[in-house]
């Protein structure tokens, strides 16, 4: 199907699942290099989180689409031009500080994001975003302490926090962006008005950073075309990985 | 000090008691006696129902329908607890059955039973308290520390005590 042909609700839907299956494959690539066991584990559990929401949403869209493809047809066999997640999500994992730096901007975005999404007058996304919720206000509770500890640990530590947040800062902006088709559903209340949401963002990112003497500003910057299909060189490469089975044993099953 | 219902229980809470009054006005009792012999695999001796996880038990015309609800999104059990959930109703002769897996109402701890959270201890995982601050499932002390804010699944979280030093999986609060 071509993107002239799609509706507005399946290229929203198809986002968010994209969105949720990049970050968790990019988390599941901690597993068996964690820092320590109970980190291993635990970075393997928030991947788990966004895979079952990546799969709530991949199977919603197969239902819009209504075209006989599956969810696994979505996650599996499209290629990087037609994947549309936003592209913070699909930023290589980097170290351990870089990880946990974009999963707390990426916390606190989402919970505010879901808390609204969870009042769509779509019903399978709203219920998607009250399950969603609950799992990702349990993840800021991890990433916050994490980004305290590191900021105020070692020069180090801190060091690399810093780093993390410079890399981070200009794909930020992305994430209150509105497309054409976002703003369609905005105003039909199935979509949230992700630019309403960057003052409370902004608030509590700096408020939280400021306790451990960062000031952080947004970037003017703002590196985008997810949505669109334009990414960045790593998703291809990521793509490659996490598509290899599918593609090189078509319809193979557990 | 072992927990006892006292400690664990202090009220039921209105959403299990909610769950009670739709499973007792159901005109399928043989129905969800039946599911009560269908257990997590992951915690052994805890039932769907005790674990909130069994919804809803429907009976048309032979064919079974039942409503589970996953605990958390990406939980990899439920594909085994809706394979059980068959296998229980077949063997019960009952030869229709479908399995539907629902996102609404999403699944909180408040849906496991009182019993539920007593098997919880009596397992040595400490059930989910309101200010996430549990009691050593073993010695009963209230010195614990997290080590980790997820433990072997992602429905628990890893402590431990500071006075018998035993560690020990709590299950979350959501």
């Amino acid at each position: 199907m071509t993107v002239e042909n799609q509706t507005p609700l399946y290229r929203f839907v198809l986002g968010l699942a994209d969105d949720s299956v990049v970050l968790s494959h990019r988390l599941s690539q901690w597993c068996s290099n964690g820092p320590y066991l109970e980190e291993d584990i635990a970075l393997s559990n928030v991947a788990l989180d966004y895979i079952g929401r990546a799969r709530m949403f991949y199977q919603y869209a197969a239902k819009i689409e209504d075209q006989g493809r599956s969810e696994d047809d979505l996650a599996y066999l499209r290629t990087e031009r037609e994947y549309t997640n936003l592209l913070i999500h699909e930023l290589p994992i980097g170290d351990f500080a870089f990880t946990m730096v974009r999963q707390f901007l990426l916390d606190v975005f989402y919970n505010l994001y879901l808390q609204k999404l969870m009042d769509s007058t779509d019903e399978t996304v709203a219920a998607v975003a009250a399950k969603a919720i609950k799992e990702t206000r349990y993840h800021l509770k991890r990433s916050e302490p994490w980004i305290r500890q590191l900021s105020e640990g070692t020069d180090e530590s801190r060091s690399r926090i810093l780093r993390a947040l410079e890399e981070l800062k200009d794909f930020v902006g992305e994430l209150f962006h509105m497309n054409d088709w976002e703003v369609e559903l905005v105003e039909a209340g199935v979509a949230v008005d992700r630019q309403s949401l960057q003052a409370d963002w902004d608030s509590y990112v700096q408020a939280f950073l400021g306790q451990s003497d960062i000031a952080f500003e947004n970037s003017q910057l703002q590196i985008r075309g997810g949505r669109n299909g334009i990414h960045t060189e790593h998703l291809g490469h990521m793509l490659s990985e996490m598509q290899y089975l599918q593609r090189t044993y078509p319809g193979l099953q557990w | 000090m072992q927990a006892t219902a006292e400690q664990v229980i202090p009220t039921v809470n209105p959403v299990y008691a909610e769950r009670r009054r739709h499973r007792g006005a159901s005109e399928h009792q043989a129905l969800w006696t039946i599911l009560d012999g269908v257990f997590d695999p992951e915690l052994p001796g805890l039932t769907i129902w005790d674990l909130g996880v069994l919804q809803d038990v429907q009976l048309r015309d032979g064919h079974c329908i039942v409503v589970i609800t996953p605990t958390y999104s990406g939980c990899p059990a439920v594909d085994a607890m809706s394979q059980d959930v068959v296998s229980a109703l077949n063997g019960a002769g009952y030869d229709k059955v479908t399995v539907e897996v629902a996102l609404s109402p999403a699944w909180g701890t408040e849906m496991i039973s009182p019993t539920g959270k007593l098997q919880l201890a009596s397992l040595h995982i400490a059930p989910p308290q309101a200010d996430d601050s549990p009691d050593c499932p073993v010695c009963g002390s209230s010195h614990t520390e997290v080590l980790s804010q997820f433990g072997s699944t992602a429905c628990k979280a890893l402590y431990r005590c500071q006075d018998c030093f035993e560690a020990f999986d709590y299950f979350k609060r959501i």
